[in-house]
């Protein structure tokens, strides 16, 4: 992707629309399987001026971790994993955001896991903007990067019996977002 | 060909108990399999009372002589064997010198409702069985999220995971063949 704003961002701020989004993650267990889960509280936007740069920043509340079984939702919020009792918010604020023409969007930016920032790179699309029915303009943004836990602190593992490790290092962060024009 | 089947849970609706019954399907005609029903009768292991069996590890002991292999379902407690479990092979070990396991036949699956399917109460199992003496074959087949990975009769839903447990049969199956050759 050229580092070219080949396509600007329609001016405005825009508001993450929680309906229609989803915030996520998944990683690698058992060697072959699939683990997702997602965060249900979270906040974010996208501002972008008639010249300046648009920025793209958030934050999830990592109590609001929702995964199948509880016990596991428990075991990710210890100091194991999150330690959400003193890192209870997950950071991330865009340094560039490019979109191509064809609506590619490669945005760089630090993020924050507890308080352990690391700069990633998360790639995806930008679709509209668009008005929906109740006229409100609204644009997407699909994003996903890849980082290693064990960078922001989150180590955990086991040996498995037969050989390998209970979980992966890389997790894919997964975000959709449905966002809407502050009015 | 008769094969004993010894859940590690007590709970009536046991995803264990479900998995033995389910394995039943995969049996090939003249292969029965009879799943143990008295394991929360079976006291705590005492040494003094050795020398007169309480009925229910009698009873154990003779279901395992009886059969031509046994196929143990364990849950996982704290990433270990569940004690009820234990306690019964500990029971049946004793006296060593004349232990039904010895030489026995014996496969162990495991389903859980964790991400990793009761893999280290599996590894686990083989090892203490292997320590009895019995000749346990060398496979794992953990059901992870076994409230949604097993069907109402019992057998996995994902297709790889029947075939794991069918080579796990056959494996066993063969073992049993052999030892009647031999006998």
């Amino acid at each position: 992707m050229s580092t070219a704003t080949a396509q600007p961002i329609a001016a405005g701020t825009w508001t993450i629309d929680k309906v229609h989004s989803h915030v996520g993650f998944a990683v690698k267990h058992m060697v072959v399987s699939t683990f997702r889960g997602r965060f249900e509280e979270y906040e974010g936007s996208l501002a972008a001026s008639e010249d300046g740069a648009p920025r793209l920043q958030g934050a999830v509340n990592v109590d609001s971790i929702a995964v199948k079984d509880e016990n596991l939702a428990g075991h990710l919020k210890a100091a194991d994993f999150f330690d959400s009792e003193h890192y209870p918010q997950i950071r991330f604020v865009s340094s560039a955001v490019n979109v191509s023409e064809g609506g590619e969007l490669e945005v760089e930016g630090d993020l924050t896991i507890k308080d352990r920032t690391h700069r990633v790179t998360a790639r995806g699309s930008l679709t509209g903007p668009h008005a929906d029915i109740a006229g409100n303009d609204k644009i997407g943004v699909e994003l996903e990067a890849i980082v290693d836990r064990r960078e922001f602190g989150l180590e955990w593992n086991a040996p498995l019996p037969k050989g390998g490790f209970a979980l992966d290092n890389d997790v894919r962060l997964q975000v959709s977002l449905e966002l809407v024009r502050e009015a | 060909m008769h094969i004993l089947g010894l859940s590690g849970s007590l709970r009536g609706d046991s995803h264990n108990t479900r998995l033995l019954r389910g394995a039943r399907k995969l049996l090939p005609a003249g292969v029965e399999l009879v799943v143990f029903e008295q394991l929360a009768a079976i006291p705590p292991y005492s040494e003094d009372d050795e020398h007169d069996a309480p009925p229910a590890v009698a009873a154990l002991k003779a279901a395992i002589a009886g059969a031509d292999a046994v196929l143990v379902a364990t849950p996982e407690y704290n990433a270990s064997i569940p004690g009820v479990l234990k306690n019964a092979l500990d029971w049946v070990s004793r006296p060593i010198a004349s232990t039904p396991l010895r030489g026995k036949p014996v496969a162990v699956v495991g389903a859980s409702t964790s991400l990793f399917g009761a893999v280290w109460a599996q590894a686990e199992t083989r090892k203490v069985l292997s320590t009895i003496g019995a000749h346990v074959v060398d496979r794992e087949l953990p059901i992870a999220h076994a409230e949604e990975a097993l069907g109402v009769d019992g057998l996995p839903l994902e297709r790889e995971a029947v075939e794991e447990l069918s080579a796990t049969l056959d494996e066993l199956l063969e073992l049993a063949s052999q030892d009647r050759l031999a006998a």
